[in-house]
Parts: C-alpha cells; sequence; structure tokens
C-alpha cells in the first residue's frame, strides 16, 4: 500500500505491507538510526518521533496511518535553535549516558518547549513520564532542562 | 523485527456511515483507533484479526460538547484533549485526574476515551470517573442508535455489552450537581502505571447529610465496580467519622480481587477499605 508523508520536511513516498509500523519504516527504509527500538510496546520513550509536532511512541503506529501526517526525528532538527539549545544542555549537564533514550528524551523536550517556553518543574516530569532513562536517574536530564527555561 | 504483527485486511473509511456498513459485513475484523491497546494485543497474538477497520479519520467522532443537560465526548478523543479541555477540567474533576494520571503524553496523543472503554480491561481507568457519574454511552450500527448505562457495559475482563455490528460513538455524562469528590490511584510506582486499585469518589451533602454517594473501583474485580454496599450504608447518614470507618469495610462485599503481577488480593482488599476511607474523608472535607 502506497503512503505519502513529509519526513523531516521532504515529502517520501512509501509503497508498505499495511502491518508494518512506523519504527520499522524510519530505522530500515529511511536509515533513520536516531529512532530505536527499545521494549516494542510503548513502555519505554525510545522509540518517540513528533507526528504533526506530538510525540507518540513509532511502534505503536501503523506506517499506513502517517498518510499525509508530518514526522519529525532529531535528524530532521539538526539546524533548529531549539533543539540546538536541548542538545547543548544534555551535554554541559552531563545528561547523556549511555546514551540509548536520548533522542527520545530530547524529542519529547523539544515538543514540550515548543509549546511552552516556561514550563514549571512539574510540566517538565510530566512530559518526560514516558521516558525511560537507566543510566542518570533523570536528575541531570531534569537539571539540563531547567536550565534553558527562557 | 522482533514482533511482527499479524497480517491482516486494512480498511481507512472516510465516513461513520462507512464505518457502520463496513462493520455490518466484516466478519473477524477489530476496530483500530489510538492502537494503545489493540497493536500490542495483536504483536502477542492475543488477538489475530483478519480485519482492521481504522477509524482515525472519522473526525466527527472526535468533541468535547456541552448542552443544558449532557457533557457529551465522542469516542476517538484523545486522552490528551481531554485534560487538555476547560469543560471536563471544570465540571468533571474526576475524568480530569484519571486521565491526567494515564499511561504518557506519547500514549494520550494517541489512546481514545472510547478505546479504553471497549477494550474493557478490569484497570481501565476512564471507567470509574464515568461509573460515578453515571455516563451513558451511545452505540450505533446501520440498524440505528441505543443508549447503554456504563454500570451495564462492561461484562467481564475484555467483554462488553456490544453487538459485533456496533459501534461506540458518544460517551454522555449527565451533568453533575454541585459535589465533593476524590480520586486516588495507586500502582507500583507514582506515574506511568497501571493501577493496583483507582478509585472514584462522589458525595452531595446537605445539611452534614450525605444526600448521594457514589463510589467506584477499577482492578478489583473481572470489571470496573460500584461500592454499592459502601453507598447504601452511608446514604442519608450525617457525616461522621466511624460511621464512614464502618461504611469502607462493607467495600469487600462488592470487590472480589485475585492476585496479580501487580499486586495480592489481600492487598487489594485493605487498600480497597483505606482508599474509601481517606477518599470519603477529603471528598466530604473531614478530617480523618
Ligand atoms: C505503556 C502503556 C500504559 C498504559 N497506561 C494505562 C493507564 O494508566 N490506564 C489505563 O486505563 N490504560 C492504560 N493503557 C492502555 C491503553 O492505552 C488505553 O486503554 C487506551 O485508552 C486505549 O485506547 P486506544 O484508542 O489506543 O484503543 P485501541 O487499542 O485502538 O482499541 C482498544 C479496543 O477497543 C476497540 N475499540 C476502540 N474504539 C472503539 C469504538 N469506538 N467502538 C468499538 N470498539 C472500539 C478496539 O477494537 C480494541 O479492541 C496503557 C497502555 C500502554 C501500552
Amino acid at each position: 500500500m502506497k503512503v505519502r508523508f513529509i519526513l523531516n520536511n521532504r515529502e517520501v513516498e512509501v509503497d508498505v505491507d499495511p502491518r508494518e509500523i512506523l519504527l520499522d519504516t524510519l530505522r530500515y527504509r529511511f536509515g533513520l538510526k536516531s529512532v530505536k527500538r527499545g521494549c516494542e510496546r510503548g513502555e519505554c520513550g525510545t522509540c518517540t518521533v513528533l507526528i504533526n509536532d506530538k510525540p507518540v511512541y513509532s511502534c505503536m503506529v501503523l506506517t499506513v496511518q502517517v498518510e499525509g501526517q508530518r514526522i519529525t526525528t532529531v535528524e530532521g532538527l539538526v539546524n533548529d535553535d531549539l533543539f540546538k539549545k536541548i542538545i547543548v544542555s544534555f551535554a554541559e549537564k552531563g545528561a547523556i549516558q549511555c546514551g540509548f533514550c536520548t533522542p527520545g528524551f530530547i524529542l519529547t523536550a523539544y515538543a514540550l518547549y515548543r509549546i511552552k517556553d516556561k514550563p514549571s518543574i512539574e510540566d517538565i516530569l510530566k512530559a518526560l513520564e514516558g521516558n525511560l532513562c537507566r543510566c542518570t536517574g533523570y536528575k541531570k536530564i531534569v537539571d539540563a532542562l531547567t536550565s534553558i527555561r527562557s | 523485527m522482533f514482533y511482527v504483527l499479524p497480517r491482516f485486511n486494512y480498511y481507512r473509511p472516510n465516513s461513520l456511515d462507512e464505518v457502520l456498513k463496513l462493520i455490518n459485513e466484516l466478519e473477524n475484523y477489530k476496530i483500530l483507533a489510538g492502537g494503545t491497546d489493540l497493536l500490542i494485543d495483536m504483536r502477542i497474538k492475543r488477538y489475530t484479526p483478519r480485519n482492521i477497520v481504522d477509524i482515525n479519520r472519522i473526525n466527527e467522532l472526535q468533541y468535547i460538547r456541552e448542552d443544558n443537560e449532557y457533557i457529551r465526548i465522542g469516542s476517538l478523543t484523545r486522552l490528551q484533549d481531554i485534560i487538555e479541555s476547560n469543560i471536563i477540567r471544570e465540571k468533571l474533576p474526576l475524568l480530569y485526574n484519571a486521565v491526567y494520571n494515564m499511561a504518557s503524553w506519547q500514549i494520550r496523543n494517541r489512546a481514545t476515551i472510547g478505546g479504553n472503554l471497549c477494550n474493557a480491561s478490569p484497570a481501565a481507568d476512564t471507567a470509574p470517573p464515568l461509573m460515578v457519574y453515571n455516563a451513558k454511552l451511545v452505540v450505533s450500527s446501520i440498524n440505528g442508535s441505543r443508549e447503554i448505562s456504563i454500570l451495564d457495559f462492561f461484562k467481564g475482563p475484555r467483554e462488553t455489552d456490544l453487538r459485533n455490528n456496533e459501534l461506540l460513538v458518544e460517551i454522555k455524562i449527565p451533568k453533575p450537581h454541585i459535589h465533593g469528590y476524590s480520586y486516588r490511584k495507586i500502582g507500583r510506582r507514582n506515574a506511568f502505571t497501571l493501577s493496583i486499585v483507582a478509585i472514584a469518589t462522589y458525595v452531595e451533602i446537605e445539611n452534614n447529610i450525605f444526600r448521594d454517594v457514589r463510589i467506584a473501583l477499577n482492578s478489583v474485580a473481572p470489571k470496573p465496580v460500584r461500592a454499592w454496599s459502601v453507598e447504601e450504608y452511608l446514604k442519608n447518614k450525617r457525616i461522621d467519622r466511624e460511621e464512614i470507618y464502618k461504611a469502607s469495610e462493607l467495600v469487600v462485599k462488592d470487590i472480589s480481587p485475585i492476585s496479580d503481577v501487580r499486586a495480592s488480593a489481600d492487598y487489594r482488599r485493605k487498600l480497597s477499605i483505606i482508599l474509601i476511607r481517606e477518599t470519603l474523608f477529603e471528598a466530604s472535607k473531614i478530617t480523618g
């Protein structure tokens, strides 16, 4: 089945079986390896992508469902100012260890800062509920994100 | 690919009429709303439907509206839209609280209220608030529509009163009178977790007397339940600490918890009693 959508600001078309999930399409057809395969059941957050600017788990979306939608991964944000601010804060605060959860956290944080430029700590914790990190213990991630509140 | 979904035929109707026609004709189909329950169930092969009917294009099922008597929520309304709605936050605070504590942002951006109800998990978190609000569910088929009280909708784990050719289209909530309320969800951690017990407590008080008491719990029976024994005991009694203590013990008649990966039956029973007490104290604004 043919599916057309906007991927990182570029119009793309793929021909997929209806059972293919967005996570596999992004990794295998487009080589977007920032989109990590974790639990594959919506519990870890490392496969987070943005659909029309909202964070969702790409393991729980069929590729045929994104017809006409706008998908964003970190590869599509490398020239974005807000994105740069967030990754610099992660680096400066040591909010990264193994890095496996990082793209997911960055995208969720990016989505949050797009709708709120001065989120409260509670807003930040609430937004990040669905991204698990098994190394840093969240403290440094939250430190990074509070450091950039304008 | 670690988990591969089983093969299926994919249908993507553009209108409610088309959906109803399709589900009247198709055998062995599943409706796909947010997919946050269904796709996982398909991956673990709990369900292997031959046909999938994706209702995500049916915008006419996504709304939150208020009229004189009811607040109406379209079945395809996303959980995130529910907590971002002023109508829900102001008029249906128990539903707001329950949905606020469900899953995660990523899941709430896709998961729907209709999916949570039709999946009919004993742990469905939208059920307790909707059960104390005495919500009605509007379901449609090509033959027309009917209303089911949410109190009759759940039949058991993953079983509902829906007939094979019916779609849940609307959740219709009578506007509550002035009331006290309290909500608690206890899970294995504070956020992003399924409930061990969740409870919604609603009281109408007049001259220090309980005029109405409604309590619903999930995860303590094969389906979400009302605590009828506690409610009956307290109705028309004066608000009193001792009476609330006595009443809370009665909940064991209304529930039949099992032990599972999240908690033991015994723990759930004790927790139910304590939560009934705490929420009644909070809802009636007295200190325990
Ligand atoms: C990690 C994780 C955490 C979760 N946390 C919670 C939680 O805290 N609390 C909680 O209650 N749930 C939780 N869930 C479960 C799930 O997200 C919710 O039940 C959600 O609301 C389901 O909605 P959906 O739109 O995704 O349903 P779907 O998966 O699309 O559908 C679920 C079922 O309902 C049927 N269906 C859907 N819509 C209709 C309709 N309009 N008419 C008839 N049948 C229909 C489908 O055919 C399917 O059988 C969690 C799930 C995951 C993966």
